[in-house]
């Protein structure tokens, strides 16, 4: 073999354009407004979990007496427990018990954070192994499919309460009742994926090659999968925080001296005519939390996924 | 002579800021005359298909017409409202595109979907609707067209959707009928009665034709002028005749001269050599499992023996349909043979464990139709060269060496191994893919369409390419094609398949020269242009 370039080599000006072309994903997802607009509120929910203890907050399960039932605004005299009393307003009000609902919101943000991300990965864990499975090993595809369609054939909700009901209640718990009603649909997603990416040519071409089953997996059908993941994590954070507000609701989700949105709604059902804020304030977090997670995911969708874009 | 129909003066279209040129067409001017068939010849990226869709109005909203006028029947259709577009199109004017499954309606029956255009256009009542529409279909030579009306697009052919579309096209006798790319999607004998089709219809209407194509065969097959496009300019425009012929610029002379010869170049002597492939009553069934239903069975390929010896280049032709990729993926063993044998040198793998073949795997390499998907956009090409000799246990650096030669072997800059599949250009990235199915050192080398989707100057480039790697390196090759073309400048043997047998199967000049079976006449009859000979210029 010559030494000498042959001159037919590449134009490298033409390869210098191309790669700006070429910008990394994030990049895009971040000029997209939805992504923006979610993401603020997704991260002033994050600071207000991570800040809870010094944003005015009291201990938010403790109970007093003397203080049941407050509407928003009420001034309170707290004793606390060196003997010394101090006066602060409730902004939220109290609950039945005399708890803080202000306290207890915020606090609840840790917990509902934390119930989404992880049902998220989980989910998303899961979902990834069986569907990669499934959808590259044909063998096991049948098998798999048909306890996927089983699960998805009972209502995820119901599934869950049988799940905790098995269990001791706690917050793992909760998590993982709420992951495996939602695994099937990532299953699903991933093996839609890897059924198609599979037949690729360039899929073959590693196979030709001699590349090991589990390496053309992991090299060249996973990443394929990460982009529309990410977007259904996002719908199964935000619907797994809802799921978590229904059982805590249903009183068989987090023990209810934790405070957690559901809790505290549950708490206040019963006074909810008289003391509506009980149930308006942990409500509104709910609905704002949910409501931009879901505009994230769609910015994200249109730009992860163009094919699902809504705009042509 | 009469008005033109057509008159495109001065056309400037404009491409959106930041593509690789500044207009899609630029200050391109012709004219089509009544009963003539003009075709716009260029390679893709040239702006033909921009002009035919910026004469329907059909352009994409990122593509703007930024100056010049288009004149049907001396009416500026630039000019013209959205509403009297609609107008014109279907009566004045008509289209027909290149894939006439997704050109049509599937929830719609044919006969609705012709319907539509006389609703829309005219005022007849529905009797005598039906009745011209019967009356189109028996003109574009659809056999039974009551049943055809009734007919669901996936019930008929890919050939019999096409003279749908046409039916569709000229039922209200256009003046003009734009047709880009309408034979490309069809195999080489439905193509040859479409071409036919379309010259009679237009000829006993008088309707002028502009033809949007990429091959020269059809040009010859068809054209009364020609028009050379390249990157949206107007290079050369005459009388067929004279443009392939006496072309006056280089560029036409390069565009003509690289159409491959349908007349065999090779040697076609069998040199003693060591058999590196041979297949015995190679088979391959798809027996579609279904609990509820009948099994359906679909035999791809049925016994199919071949060989191939060392330096030498075996290959396969046919239709869509033909078997002729599943005989190859079935040795390359991406699928599972269900009959026969498949040696590789005196090793059979046909029934081999996966876990056996994997040494074997290095023997055989293939390399596929798409430049666009057959590497993975996410790795560097330099990666995707090693993935292989690394399996095999080639140190890294090893494998990073070869690869650079390799990348010398396949003309293209070793420097720029970090690079991704996208940053080069179709040709670019089957050259790559040549270098990663050599990279595997293999005995055999499967080319399953490998030229099918790139330019004619740039295949002549591959293939020139493909034929010095296998003197040099003496690989055997197996070649699969649905071009004759191709199949008789770079086969010394030429197997033809036809619903997965093998009906004939002998050296190139053989085959080409003195074909036996029926199949084969009708087949090297239908190819377009084969009276030509291209590229032989008469001294200017």
């Amino acid at each position: 073999m010559s030494a000498t370039i042959p001159e037919e080599i590449v134009d490298s000006a033409a390869i210098a354009s191309a790669s700006t072309r070429r910008r990394s994903l994030w990049a895009l997802a971040l000029r997209n407004p939805s992504v923006i607009f979610g993401g603020v509120i997704l991260l002033v929910m994050v600071a207000i979990a991570v800040l809870a203890p010094v944003l005015g907050t009291v201990d938010p399960t403790r109970i007093d007496p003397a203080s049941r039932n407050k509407k928003p605004g009420t001034e309170l005299t707290l004793r606390l427990e060196d003997g010394k009393t101090m006066k602060r307003v409730a902004l939220m009000g109290t609950d039945s018990l005399g708890r803080d609902v202000y306290s207890r919101v915020l606090y609840g943000t840790r917990v509902s954070l934390i119930v989404g991300v992880s049902v998220a990965i989980l989910a998303v864990s899961l979902g990834l192994v069986i569907g990669l499975v499934s959808g590259y090993i044909r063998w096991l595809d049948g098998f798999i499919m048909r306890i996927m369609d089983g699960l998805m054939a009972i209502p995820g909700i119901l599934l869950a309460i049988a799940l905790v009901s098995i269990w001791r209640s706690g917050l793992s718990t909760v998590i993982f009742a709420i992951a495996v009603p939602d695994t099937p649909r990532v299953v699903r997603l991933v093996r839609s994926i890897v059924l198609s990416v599979r037949e690729e040519p360039y899929v073959e071409g590693a196979i030709s090659v001699g590349t090991p089953t589990w390496l053309v997996m992991f090299r060249h059908i996973l990443p394929n999968t990460i982009a529309p993941l990410i977007v259904q994590a996002t719908f199964t954070a935000a619907a797994a925080i809802l799921a978590e507000a229904y059982l805590s609701f249903l009183g068989i989700g987090i023990p209810p001296e934790t405070p957690s949105w559901g809790n505290i709604m549950a708490e206040g059902r019963t006074l909810f005519r008289v003391f509506p804020h009980n149930i308006l304030y942990p409500g509104i977090f709910i609905a704002l939390t949910v409501l931009a997670i879901n505009i994230m995911g769609d910015g994200l969708r249109d730009t992860l996924d163009p094919k699902m874009s809504k705009k042509v | 002579m009469a008005n033109p129909v057509l008159e495109v003066r001065d056309l400037t279209v404009a491409l959106p800021a930041g593509a690789d040129r500044v207009n899609a067409v630029e200050k391109v001017s012709f004219t089509v005359n009544p009963g003539e068939i003009v075709c716009l010849v260029g390679e893709s990226g040239s702006g033909k298909s921009v002009i035919a869709f910026t004469v329907m109005g059909l352009l994409a909203k990122a593509l703007k017409p930024s100056s010049g006028e288009i004149l049907l029947q001396g009416e500026n259709v630039l000019a013209a409202s959205e509403a009297r577009l609609r107008e014109l199109r279907c009566t004045r004017m008509s289209m027909i595109f290149q894939e006439p499954m997704t050109a049509l309606n599937p929830v719609m029956t044919c006969g609705d979907q012709i319907d539509e255009v006389l609703r829309t256009h005219t005022k007849l009542d529905p009797a005598a609707r039906k009745a011209k529409i019967i009356g189109i279909l028996k003109r574009v030579q659809l056999p039974e067209p009551e049943r055809i009306y009734a007919s669901f697009p996936h019930q008929l052919s890919g050939g019999q959707r096409q003279r749908i579309m046409i039916a569709m096209a000229l039922v209200l006798d256009p003046v003009l009928l734009i047709a880009d790319e309408p034979t490309t999607a069809l195999d080489v004998t439905t193509q040859a009665e479409i071409l036919k089709l379309i010259a009679e219809l237009q000829g006993s209407q008088g309707t002028g034709v502009l033809f949007i194509t990429h091959d020269f065969g059809v040009v010859a097959e068809i054209a009364h002028r020609v028009a050379v496009l390249r990157w949206g300019e107007l290079v050369e425009m005459g009388q067929t005749e004279q443009i392939l012929s006496r072309p006056q610029q280089g560029y036409t002379r390069m565009l003509i001269s690289s159409v491959p010869s349908i007349h065999p170049a090779h040697r076609g002597v069998r040199l003693d050599k060591a058999t590196v492939l041979r297949t015995e009553k190679l088979g391959k069934t798809y027996a579609g499992k279904s609990f509820f239903q009948k099994a359906r069975v679909v035999k791809a390929a049925v016994d199919v023996d071949l060989d191939i010896r060392r330096g030498e280049t075996l290959g396969i032709v046919g239709e869509s349909g033909s078997g002729k990729s599943t005989v190859a993926r079935c040795i390359a063993r991406l699928i599972d043979p269900t009959e026969g044998r498949v040696f590789l040198g005196d090793t059979e793998i046909a029934t081999m464990s996966a876990g056996k073949l994997r040494p074997h795997r290095r023997r055989v390499q293939i390399v596929f139709q798409d430049p666009y998907r057959s590497m993975n956009p996410r790795i560097t090409i330099g990666d995707s060269i090693i993935e292989g000799p690394m399996n095999f246990g080639l140190p890294r650096n090893e494998a990073l060496a070869r690869a650079r030669k390799l990348m010398e072997t396949v003309r293209l800059d070793p420097n720029s191994l970090d690079r991704y599949p996208h940053q080069f250009s179709g040709g670019q990235r089957q050259r790559i893919c040549i270098a990663r199915a050599l990279a595997m050192e293999p005995e055999l080398l499967i080319a399953d369409e490998a030229v099918s989707a790139l330019d004619v100057s740039v295949q002549k480039q591959v293939l020139e390419l493909l034929d010095e790697i296998r003197q040099r390196l003496n690989l055997a090759v197996l070649f699969i094609t649905h071009d004759l073309r191709v199949a008789a400048q770079i086969c010394d043997y030429v197997a033809v398949m036809s619903k997965g047998r093998v009906v004939e199967y002998g050296s190139a000049e053989q085959v080409f020269g003195a074909p036996k079976d029926e199949y084969t006449k009708a087949l090297f009859a239908a190819a377009p242009g084969r009276n030509w000979e291209f590229g032989k210029f008469a001294t200017a």
